[in-house]
């Protein structure tokens, strides 16, 4: 059960190389695989809610001698959305990718990305850990540069150094942590570290965690590849990117610095906070500074980062209940928004919001289908973003931390700024050119349909996710549950 | 109460699709909600007690959706209702012919219905999800004109200042429930001492006013409102007069009971109200422009409001109340009275309006009735506002230089007011007169309406006073207030001083054109310094501000963004370690073994040479030199098996770099040197950390709980001797599996990036260099050499389990074969060769790999649990699911290594 999300894509990667010439089994395939991995997370999910984190001993050796799969509340909820995400964009892709790249590969990398993610997102190993975030790595390297347009590779290039830099470091930290505990189990490794002096050496590895999943999330400092590169791949592969590779680094910040690096919070958990602020408003700053829609963007993908870990700075069940709500939204608002972008560029033509524009006469529908998760990023009531950032602000102002909440909430303004641009460029202003009319294509508009509809769900009915979320929270905040469900035994 | 705010919210969402296609009855049905929210709320004036009705909504987050009716909520809720229902009539006319009117109609009603729901909210956060719903949808009205380039700039403006301070209300809101303990408005006035009295007032206090002030106009964020004007007329009035600029004024009142009574609260209102109340008044003055006085006369009465709530008394609260009840009405009317005459002769111009009188005469009649509540005649609610004003004003202490202030304000604004209701229609016109006709009835009915409610409410002012302002003092005090008002006071010094201002007002009136020329220019001087011209400057200024920081941050080099992580990781890491106590607890020094030194130089000169390096040949050269050289220190650290297999990637790697060489563009340097100095030391940091954090670690006892584990283990229950070959295809075979996968990934990656360029100009096309390798000799030799290096690769994988050897080595031996072949016959021989493409074999690999594990699956045990044949096979030793797995691992090393050949060697060739 807890392997099949990383099995069913893996094995839909392997069938479609087998279909390398077929695209139309290809996309087949890859809709069943993204689909059946939906529901396998969905059944996931109810049995861990009911039964508690659920284990799996790969080749049945015992922890910490093989490698452990765990998927607790947190990691269920990440699957179901990678498998959601995943399927609703195999089906944009259908009519949203070009037949040369779905002709040389995009479907097995589409899967394989999937398995990387699955697999970072169920794993309890931190070597493991790696192995999958390799997969990403490549997959989504080969995706950036699938095409070869100059801008591509250039993007594509910047992309792969730079995350190889933080592949080193989470090497190189992991070898150092190995050789400081003997394990790379991490609930071995979070019952280990407990008994270690000085702090300050664990910190230091923690420190090289925090900078090589930060890398991979895109925070400040180290987000210098994701603006470099979002921007030059097909709208489909910056969709699928934009809602999960950073997530799956903040993903691993909260799982390591929940349960592994927790002995000196705070001074890690206050320079994730400090971390967090600088994202949000250099981030939303970055945005503020483009007309090109994607890279604009690609800007909020970063600055949307910052209050992931503003929660986990925080270090409360609410604030951390916040930041997985927050995932939840920001991984929704963010590929509607992208998804948005490639459908105005298939009328205006362009991605330039200069040369953009007259959409809301012509497309009201599309005008719609913007406003909605745009207001949400910008956190506006009572879509979900309003209640994401409510949670953390509350959470923020209880701990008393309040140049965050100040932070928090100026770059809230910013992003309401940067979204009404858009608006007020590629929507309101008349067009500079003739629009194109074109026939609405069922495979690009139903998603974003249905991921809209889902955004303003969990907004206007958000109780449910809430409690989730906090649920979620309250089982990474006490380790000694994880560990017991891996290790079988109470440190 | 929540069924009407949800029909309300449904019916904006269908109007538009409904208006498609029945436009005259979807119509109809939009004008029938305000009647029935107005019906509904009718019959509750002069309740006992109040209304309140409550639904969960995120009960984790104390958000209830409870509503509540009191006083208060009642009288804004008639105002919204009644004024909403005229202005739906109005505009149904004044828009005929425009297009989009369907969005701009569903907008109006998702307006009046989240104004409905601010005002009977009693939950703190349902009232901000209202509050800023009124904020987004005044956005979208404003720019209804949305391809004017000055109407999406005015509408943007309103939402920042807005939306901004409704930002800063959200973090008030919610220290108010902290230090209340509860989100539920009713509860938390109960308890107005604990709020007060808790070190959180100040903060909240100020969060508050943010919010209230920007949306209610107060200086200096009263500039908005003017811009707003771009705004259809119906939209100007409804929103911009009557009812979402008093919602500052609403929450104010309604959170008075609780933040009230302090003198921070006193003197910030106050002043701030007095100031808005005077910068409004006089900034009417040099407006030509009909809405633009209007704007600023709203202003104004906004300033007079919140300084009205600041003082507080009794009286003070039951004169704010008539004042808004009046001013409503009034403005809302004379805004619709601009509207119409603006739609009859299409200017708004008071140079060029006058004499309309005759053509527009019941246009005229409304603008008269609203006219004179507007300036406070007897009889009117104005005139009761106004009489109230005064009578509070002289009775306070130090009470003359307020009062000065208070006539010199009335003054203005009844001059202003003259502008708006009198001259377009009595004035003659001084410029060429006006092509005029009198507006259909939708236009003049409305307005005339508003007129002769203020008017019949001031004539009832008794029943007035006790069934709506009465209850609606009460509510804001919180305490029973008997209200009693009347129209006629008798010569009392607040009838003198009210007759005064509209005699002075009248004067005013008349000397409009020498008067306007003197203060305009130094109304032009100010407003270079004034809020609207600062925020101007700030937006800019951000935009310059992010525009710096990102060709700062987000430079484009490469190098820099390196240098960045690097430096960052160092500082990080040795801000922490200058904290540890001990500081760095490194090993003592140990003279080096002779090997160990002799390792180290060679690969250190190695590093050096390919830093140094100025040709791609020698850096490949070199790089596998270092390659051989870790082999080396694997098999002296005694781990063959990776020895082995540093030494075939090696190979191969040296084999798949000369395949690419070619295409690689001519080498150059591009840094300065001293550029090259500073990376030197940004690696040296580097390099030095990781340095210090080895011996920092190494210093400490080592015991790894796997190795033992591993070692006892891998025999008795793995059934393979050789540990390493046991941990890579059972202990950890889902590592495995996953690296074979980045493997196959990158096979397709180089065969896409080397055959799919959609850009054409980029790789003009290329010889591959295989060609040029033709010997005859090679070919022969290969022919007999490949039989024995694939036998000894199937050697490797089957004794890999046990001795040095595994299907990694053994696949990597065998596609170094199939490559040597490829290359000294041909790609294509190699083809041919082949059972399957290489593409098919990556497949094959991958799924003998996956589905080796899986045979546990289906005797109940975990993915990948080893299963094994109980009696060993000759030749192939002992037989199980792992080996099986090897297997896998072994075709796809084949598969990936001839696919990335083939796809690097026939390019250019077909």
């Amino acid at each position: 059960m807890v392997v099949l999300p990383v099995l069913i894509t893996l094995l839909a990667a392997i069938l479609c190389i087998f279909m390398f010439r077929s695209r139309s089994w290809q996309q087949k395939i890859t809709l069943a695989s993204s689909g059946g991995h939906f529901a396998i997370s969905l059944t996931l999910l109810w049995v861990v809610q009911r039964k508690g984190i659920q284990v799996l001993q790969v080749g049945n050796w015992p922890a910490p001698f093989g490698i452990t799969l765990a998927v607790d509340l947190m990691s269920a909820l990440m699957l179901v959305i990678t498998g959601f995400i995943g399927f609703w964009i195999a089906v944009y892709s259908i009519g949203g990718i070009d037949e040369q790249r779905a002709s040389y590969g995009f479907y097995p990398l589409f899967n394989l990305l999937l398995t990387g993610v699955s697999g970072a997102f169920s794993t309890g190993d931190l070597f493991n850990l790696y192995v999958w975030f390799e997969v990403m790595l490549t997959a989504s390297f080969v995706l950036i540069a699938l095409g070869g347009e100059r801008a591509q590779l250039e993007g594509a290039t910047k992309y792969v150094i730079l995350n190889l830099i933080a592949s080193i470091l989470f090497l190189t930290a992991t070898g150092l942590l190995y050789a400081l505990t003997g394990t790379l189990n991490m609930a071995d490794l979070a019952i280990r570290l407990a008994g270690i002096s000085p702090k300050e050496l664990v910190t230091t590895l923690a420190i090289l965690y925090l900078v090589a999943f930060g890398i991979k999330s895109a925070i400040f400092p180290f987000f210098f590849w994701l603006p470099a590169s979002y921007h030059t791949p097909p709208v489909v592969v910056t969709a699928l990117f934009s809602g999960l590779l950073t997530k799956v680094g903040v993903y691993a910040l909260i799982r390591v610095f929940t349960l592994i690096f927790v002995a000196d919070i705070p001074f890690t958990h206050t320079l994730l906070l400090a971390l967090g602020g600088f994202t949000m408003v250099t981030g939303v700053l970055g945005a503020a500074a483009q007309w090109e829609i994607r890279r604009l963007l690609s800007f909020h993908i970063i600055s949307q980062i910052g209050y992931l870990l503003m929660g986990l700075g925080l270090f409360t069940q609410n604030a951390i209940a916040g930041s997985i709500y927050f995932m939840v939204h920001v991984i929704l608002a963010k590929t509607i928004l992208f998804l948005v972008a490639g459908a105005a560029e298939r009328i205006s033509g362009s991605y330039d919001l200069k040369q953009m524009g007259g959409l809301y006469r012509q497309e009201p529908a599309l005008a719609l289908l913007f406003a909605l998760p745009a207001l949400s990023l910008a956190g506006l009531p009572p879509l979900s973003g309003f209640f994401a950032k409510l949670i953390l602000v509350k959470a923020g102002l209880e701990s008393g931390s309040y140049p965050i909440v100040i932070t928090a909430l100026a770059v809230s303004f910013l992003t309401l700024f940067s979204m009404s641009k858009i608006w007020g460029e590629a929507f309101w202003k008349p067009a500079p050119a003739q629009l194109k009319k074109r026939p609405k294509n069922p495979y690009i508009w139903i998603p974003i349909l249905v991921l809209t509809l889902t955004v303003v769900v969990i907004g206007l009915w958000s109780e449910p996710l809430y409690r989730f979320s906090y649920q979620a929270a309250g089982q990474l905040l006490d380790s000694s549950i994880y560990i017991q469900a891996v290790m079988g035994k109470i440190p | 109460m929540i069924a009407l705010l949800f029909s309300g919210i449904l019916l904006s969402i269908l109007f538009p699709l409904l208006n498609r296609h029945r436009a005259r009855l979807s119509y109809l049905l939009l004008l029938v909600y305000p009647l029935l929210v107005s019906l509904y709320l009718i019959r509750r004036v002069n309740m006992d007690n109040p209304i309140a009705a409550s639904l969960p909504w995120v009960p984790s987050l104390e958000i209830s959706l409870s509503f509540r009716l009191d006083g208060l909520s009642l009288i804004f809720s008639l105002l919204i209702s009644a004024i909403g229902f005229l202005i739906l009539v109005y505009a149904g006319e004044y828009l005929r012919g425009y297009p989009l009117t369907g969005r701009f109609f569903s907008f109006l009603t998702l307006f009046m219905t989240s104004m409905l729901g601010l005002v009977w909210a009693d939950n703190l956060i349902t009232l901000f999800v209202f509050w800023e719903l009124t904020s987004i949808t005044s956005y979208l009205l404003i720019g209804y004109d949305h391809e004017d380039q000055q109407a999406r700039k005015a509408a943007l403006q309103a939402l920042l200042i807005t939306a901004g301070g409704g930002l800063a209300l959200l973090a008030g809101l919610v220290l108010m429930g902290q230090a209340a303990g509860t989100f539920e408005i009713s509860q938390i006035n109960q308890k107005g001492q604990l709020i007060r009295e808790s070190n959180l007032y100040p903060l909240i206090l100020l969060a508050i006013f943010a919010g209230a002030f920007t949306k209610s106009a107060q200086f200096p964020f009263h500039f908005w409102l003017p811009g707003a004007m771009a705004a259809p007329t119906p939209v100007s009035a409804y929103l911009h007069s009557a009812t979402m600029v008093k919602a500052g004024i609403y929450l104010l009142a309604r959170l008075y009971p609780a933040l009230a009574g302090t003198e921070a609260w006193q003197y910030t209102l106050l002043g701030v109200g007095l100031i808005t109340f005077l910068a409004g008044s006089l900034l009417a003055l040099p407006q030509t422009d009909l809405k633009k006085i209007l704007a600023y006369s709203t202003v104004a009465a906004l300033g007079l409001l919140v300084m009205l709530l600041g003082i507080g008394s009794g009286l003070a609260v039951k004169t704010a109340v008539v004042y808004l009840f009046a001013h409503s009405l009034y403005k809302g009317g004379l805004f619709l009275v601009a509207g119409g005459v603006d739609h009859a002769v299409h200017t708004r111009q008071v140079d060029q309006l006058g004499g309309l009188g005759k053509a527009m005469p019941l246009t005229a009649f409304g603008a008269a009735l609203c006219g004179l509540s507007a300036i406070g005649f007897i009889p009117t609610l104005g005139f009761v506002a106004k009489e109230l004003v005064y009578e509070l004003i002289l009775a306070f202490p130090q009470g003359a230089l307020l009062t000065a202030l208070a006539v010199l304000a009335f003054t203005a604004l009844t001059a202003v007011s003259g502008w708006v209701f009198a001259l377009p229609f009595w004035q003659k016109n001084r410029q060429k007169p006006l092509q005029a006709h009198e507006n259909s009835s939708p236009l003049w009915g409305p307005p005339a309406l508003l007129g002769m409610a203020g008017i019949l409410l001031a004539v009832f002012i008794p029943q007035t006073g006790s069934s709506l302002i009465g209850p609606a003092v009460e509510s804001i005090l919180s305490s029973p207030q008997p209200v009693t008002l009347k129209l006629w006071h008798g010569l009392t010094p607040m009838f003198v001083l009210s007759l005064f201002t509209i005699l002075a007002g009248a004067l005013v009136y008349t000397v409009r054109i020498p008067f306007q020329r003197a203060i305009g220019g130094l109304h032009a001087r100010l407003s270079a310094i004034g809020p609207q011209r600062l925020f101007d400057l700030g937006l800019e200024g951000l935009k310059k501000f992010a525009v710096l920081q990102t060709r700062i941050l987000q430079n484009g080099y490469l190098r820099i963004y390196l240098i960045t992580i690097i430096l960052t990781t160092v500082a990080l890491t040795g801000i922490n370690i200058l904290k540890s106590p001990g500081g760095l607890d490194l090993p003592a020094w140990q003279p080096p073994r002779f090997y160990d030194v002799v390792l180290a130089g060679v690969v250190l000169a190695a590093v050096l040479a390919v830093v140094s390096a100025s040709s791609r040949l020698a850096t490949v050269a070199i790089l596998g030199l270092i390659g051989f050289t870790i082999a080396l220190i694997y098999l002296l650290f005694g781990a063959p098996d990776l020895a082995m297999v540093q030494f075939a990637i090696e190979t191969l790697a040296v084999i798949l770099f000369i395949l690419v060489i070619y295409r690689l563009p001519k080498f150059a340097r591009i840094t300065s040197r001293p550029a090259r100095m500073l990376d030197i030391l940004v690696a040296l940091s580097g390099g030095a950390l990781v340095t210090l954090l080895v011996l920092w670690i190494t210093s400490r006892p080592f015991t790894s709980h796997l190795t033992p584990y591993f070692v006892e283990n891998s025999l008795p229950l793995a059934k393979g001797r050789n540990v390493v070959n046991v941990i890579l295809v059972d202990f950890r075979a889902l590592d495995t599996l996953g690296e074979i996968s980045v493997l196959a990934i990158a096979a397709i990656g180089v065969f896409a990036l080397v055959e799919l360029n959609l850009d054409k100009s980029l790789f003009p096309s290329q010889r591959a260099l295989i060609n040029k390798v033709r010997s005859m000799i090679l070919p022969t030799a290969v022919r007999y050499l490949m039989p024995l290096l694939l036998i000894f690769s199937v050697f490797l994988l089957l004794r890999g389990h046990n001795e040095v050897g595994g299907g990694f080595v053994g696949g990597l031996v065998a596609a170094s074969a199939l490559m040597l072949y490829a290359i000294a016959v041909s790609p294509q021989a190699l083809l041919r060769l082949l059972p399957a493409s290489p593409r098919h074999l990556i497949g094959l690999g991958l799924l003998v790999a996956l589905a080796s594990g899986a045979l546990g699956i289906f005797q109940g045990l975990p993915y990948m649990t080893g299963l094994w044949l109980s009696d060993p096979l000759p030749v192939f030793g002992k037989i199980g699911s792992p080996v099986l797995f090897d297997v896998g691992v072994f075709i796809a090393v084949i598969g990936v290594s001839l696919h990335i050949l083939i796809a690097l060697a026939e390019d250019g060739e077909s």
